[in-house]
């Protein structure tokens, strides 16, 4: 407790600071950009410490994701793709976490895949950050019987197309090295018709995208996404058609996932700070602002577009 | 403590076990056993009233949908815990397991093994938990009646994608068209594209400061249309550089990228009649790890501050990390990319942006050549006709007329 | 042929890809099969062809100690320690595969890749922010409009602006507000772009396909 009052403090005395650099920004004296930096790294690391909690909506491309895994019945199969490597991983990692502990409490099937080298490895780290979880201990997930990782596959959008025939062509045996036959899950899983949902995790191409335009178009496969909030808009036009069945976009996707399954962890606190570098950035916009609208008053006649405008 | 429904359930798990391996012969489905172990007990389960099988359309002859009714007994919290599909050869009618379904799904797709037209059978069971009389519980395998015998059919031609296939002849064809008329000799009027016209100048301006050209074709392979766009500008930069005798640099995230950049570089040193200023150490590759590759590029961009930077192809969230160290360094740069969600970067940290479709315009925009401006006037024929189509769909549809999407579906 | 070859290839392969669309069966889905196995192939094997180029560069640079030339021996000992510690998770008896959490291998992924990885792109935030402070103004009525939308995305999308004015909006009012901006107008825009961007692919894959368009195999005729 004694942290989250101190992280008050500091964010106050941070925030009356504000005051220095709006009075330079009125005298036209623009702040430079470390001292920017400064701010928002205050914004990102003092509300690890707070203990609030913030209002989160309950939108409907993260409702129907929770919806679609409830209403599947226990031991329904559920691949996923993790698409991203350990530099996203800050803000994927705590979706995928959340997600993987949900599919294991539903007593879902697991079969892990990726289509970037590293995703399979941050598959791992889910798993077992997963299984730490006392909830998910207690059902004692098995390899290979409740869960699988297949490892990853090299040929981007060509991988999805493949498994449409058959997953065993493009995984002819696990991460470790277990012939696909000899794994029980995937008994009798031949392409996207023996799976009953598809979540995919991207922060770049391939990702959802692919995922919706191969197994979803072509396949017919339910797929839900899980993505990076600067990637987010652009699965908006899937949604909107319902080729993407659902879509969790970054820290405030995956926080209200956790709240929705009732499962709050680290997408909340993270959250928290997303919360305050979002102020920050908005305070400086506007500060910003002010000096261009002093600038252009004080030099009327001149005003000349500078580069980097977004005019 | 009430130990009977862990102990029916544990009997449950050893009582699927040791039917699915009598009844398969090629090993217990391990996954089935335990769904059955948790669902909850009711009494006679219900099999499957139809099972039917049929060709799955358009395809190669590779996949036979099997479709069931549900069995009356599945419902939410019921005895039925899945379904099991069996295969015969219509022949010799001896079924062998393909594949389970969770309950209540009633369709799957058998794409192993098929053969186009060879005859099969297929048969569901119910998998389900019966609970006796003295309170304890087996487990079931219901049979169904088999279908009737279907075999894969190859098909020649998609008719889900028909609509695609006309609107890509029609924008071809316009394509081709305006090519032959622009070879022809006709007039073919391109707008302006502010940031190719700043090429000259952006390296104009780092001959006069003697500093570098960097060149960033983006993070994706040969196989992106947007790597291919940024090589051709590639190929006009390298031979405006080799003109002003300023050295540019490019580094590359994918080993295929690095020899094409050469190679495009090479043609234009020689066509800018200095074939000897070109070294193949101009062109490099860093690694094909995304942000390790940002971090490669912002050192150099920091410790050899370049006075002009062109960003052409595919980026992701390196975008803002390049341009605003870029930025920071003074250089004068150029961006263009078809990555939607990275536009509003390159627009906040660069002094001209291509949006999108640009960049691909960018290449017939600095050739020139009739051939070339000829098909951006098909481009423009296709968008004519997207507009119209969408307007007149908004206005039917919003006038609650008619929903044109549902003929034009593609699949 | 240096030009007929690359340009007879890339014909037969764009043709075979766009036909197989339509086509699902017979020797041409076969054809785009192998094609696309292929592409898996020399994809994989290409890494190694910068690999190495990297090392040649690197090495070169410090045999003449080229300007910064301390960079390339810092670029070549984590390449060649990389590597060396892969072979050896991967051939040690005491390792399951080189995936094995305990191998050195795994030790220098979590705990010092992921890492940088994990701080470059941290490293977008304070650059969004700086990015923003410098650029992002109301110059015209557009950029005003644009201006006020980001104002109501940044504040909505994260329970900022509903945590404010809790006490006089109940609910979620502005997270429901900046869920309608993504929603209608970010869609309307990204399916515009989307459509260009298509039309733009389209277009320039037919100049690729025809041989119109060669820069990529060096230009000329």
């Amino acid at each position: 407790m004694a942290g989250h009052w101190i992280a008050v403090a500091i964010n106050v005395v941070v925030g009356l600071t504000l005051v220095w650099v709006l009075v330079r920004t009125i005298q036209g004296r623009p702040i430079e950009r470390r001292i920017v930096f400064v701010y928002i790294a205050l914004a990102v690391a003092t509300p690890l410490f707070m203990k609030l909690e913030a209002p989160l909506a309950e939108t409907p491309e993260v409702q129907s994701i929770v919806t679609t895994i409830k209403e599947l019945p226990p031991g329904s199969r559920i691949l996923i793709s993790f698409d991203y490597d350990p530099q996203s991983a800050p803000e994927l990692q705590p979706m995928a976490e959340a997600f993987i502990k949900f599919a294991f409490k539903q007593r879902h099937k697991v079969i892990i895949m990726g289509l970037w080298p590293l995703g399979p490895d941050q598959a791992n780290q889910a798993i077992r950050a997963a299984l730490e979880d006392p909830s998910v201990a207690e059902l004692a997930p098995e390899y290979g019987v409740d869960y699988v990782n297949l490892g990853f596959q090299s040929g981007n959008e060509f991988v999805i197309q493949g498994m449409g025939s058959a997953f065993k062509n493009m995984f002819p045996q696990d991460e470790r090295g277990t012939i696909y036959d000899n794994i029980p899950i995937l008994r009798g899983v031949t392409n996207f018709s023996n799976v009953d949902y598809v979540q995919v995790f991207s922060s770049g191409k391939p990702g959802t995208r692919e995922w919706v335009q191969v197994a979803a178009d072509r396949f017919g496969a339910t797929v839900g996404g899980g993505t990076t909030a600067v990637q987010a808009p652009e699965m908006y036009p899937f949604l909107r058609s319902n080729q993407l069945i659902g879509l969790m976009g970054g820290m405030t996707g995956a926080a209200e996932f956790e709240k929705a399954v009732e499962e709050l962890g680290k997408a909340n606190t993270f959250l928290l700070s997303q919360m305050f570098a979002h102020a920050t950035v908005i305070v400086f916009v506007i500060f910003g602002n002010i000096a261009y609208f002093r600038s252009r008053r004080r030099d009327a006649s001149t005003d000349a577009p500078t580069p980097g405008g977004i005019s | 403590m009430n130990v009977r429904r862990p102990l029916c359930l544990l009997f449950a798990v050893f009582a699927i076990v040791g039917l699915s391996r009598a009844q398969d012969g090629d090993g217990a489905d391990t996954a089935s056993a335990e769904i059955i172990a948790e669902a909850a007990p009711v009494i006679s389960p219900l099999p499957v009233p139809s099972v039917t099988a049929s060709d799955v359309p358009n395809d190669d002859g590779s996949a036979i949908l099997v479709e069931w009714e549900l069995s009356p007994s599945d419902s939410v919290g019921g005895a039925v815990v899945g379904y099991r599909i069996y295969r015969a050869f219509a022949d010799s009618g001896v079924f062998v397991v393909i594949g389970n379904r969770s309950a209540r799904q009633n369709s799957t797709v058998n794409g192993e093994e098929v053969e186009p037209g060879v005859d099969y059978l297929y048969r569901v069971d119910v998998l389900a938990v019966r609970t006796n009389a003295d309170g304890s519980s087996d487990t079931l395998a219901i049979p169904s009646q088999s279908s009737v015998p279907v075999a894969a059919v190859v098909q020649w031609f998609n008719t889900d994608r028909l609509w695609a296939l006309i609107w890509f002849v029609i924008i071809a064809a316009a394509t081709i068209y305006f090519i032959e008329k622009a070879k022809r000799g006709g007039n073919i009027y391109v707008r302006k594209i502010g940031g190719i016209d700043a090429v000259d100048d952006a390296i104009g301006r780092a001959t006069e400061m003697g500093r570098k050209v960097f060149f960033v074709p983006g993070i994706q392979d040969m196989n992106d249309v947007q790597t291919i766009a940024g090589i051709a500008i590639l190929g006009r930069v390298g031979a405006v550089a080799a003109e002003y005798e300023t050295r540019l640099e490019v580094p590359t995230s994918r080993s295929m990228v690095m020899v094409t950049a050469r190679e495009t570089l090479k043609e234009s040193y020689s066509k800018a009649g200095r074939p000897d200023s070109f070294q193949e150490d101009q062109v490099y590759y860093l690694t094909d790890e995304q942000f390790a590759y940002a971090a490669a590029v912002d050192g150099r961009i920091v410790r050899e501050r370049p006075a002009t930077i062109f960003y052409m192809g595919a980026f992701f969230a390196e975008s803002l990390i390049l341009s605003e160290t870029g930025n920071a360094a003074g250089a004068i740069q150029i961006a263009g990319t078809a990555e939607p969600t990275q536009l509003p970067f390159f627009v906040a940290a660069c002094d001209y942006t291509l949006l999108g479709e640009e960049l691909f315009a960018a290449s017939a925009y600095l050739s020139r050549e009739p051939r070339q401006l000829g098909s951006l006037k098909g481009q423009d024929f296709g968008k004519g006709i997207f507009l119209l189509a969408i307007l007149l769909g908004v206005i039917l549809a919003t006038a609650n007329l008619i929903d044109l999407s549902q003929y034009f579906r593609i699949n | 042929m240096r030009r007929e070859v690359p340009l007879l290839i890339t014909f037969i392969t764009g043709v075979v890809f766009a036909l197989s669309y339509f086509i699902p069966g017979g020797w041409l889905g076969q054809t785009e099969r192998v094609f696309g196995d292929w592409i898996t192939i020399v994809q994989a094997f290409a890494v190694w062809l910068g690999v190495l180029n990297l090392l040649k560069i690197s090495l070169i640079k410090i045999q003449r100690k080229e300007h910064d030339w301390g960079y390339s021996v810092v670029i070549a000992v984590c390449l060649v320690g990389t590597i060396a510690a892969g072979m050896y998770s991967g051939f040690a008896p005491q390792f399951e595969s080189f995936r094995d959490p305990e191998t050195p291998f795994n030790f220098i992924f979590r705990n010092i890749f992921a890492p940088l990885g994990a701080t470059m792109f941290a490293i977008l935030a304070f650059y969004v922010a700086s990015a923003s402070y410098r650029a992002f103004r109301a110059r015209n009525r557009e950029a005003t409009i644009l201006l006020i939308a980001s104002f109501f995305v940044m504040g909505g999308r994260v329970p900022l602006l509903d945590s404010i004015f809790m006490p006089i909006i109940d609910g979620t009012f502005f997270a429901d507000f900046a869920g309608w901006i993504m929603s209608y107008p970010v869609t309307a825009g990204q399916r515009a772009i989307a459509i260009g961007i298509a039309l733009g692919i389209m277009a320039s894959s037919l100049r690729v396909i025809l041989g119109i368009e060669r820069s990529h195999i060096g230009g000329g005729n």
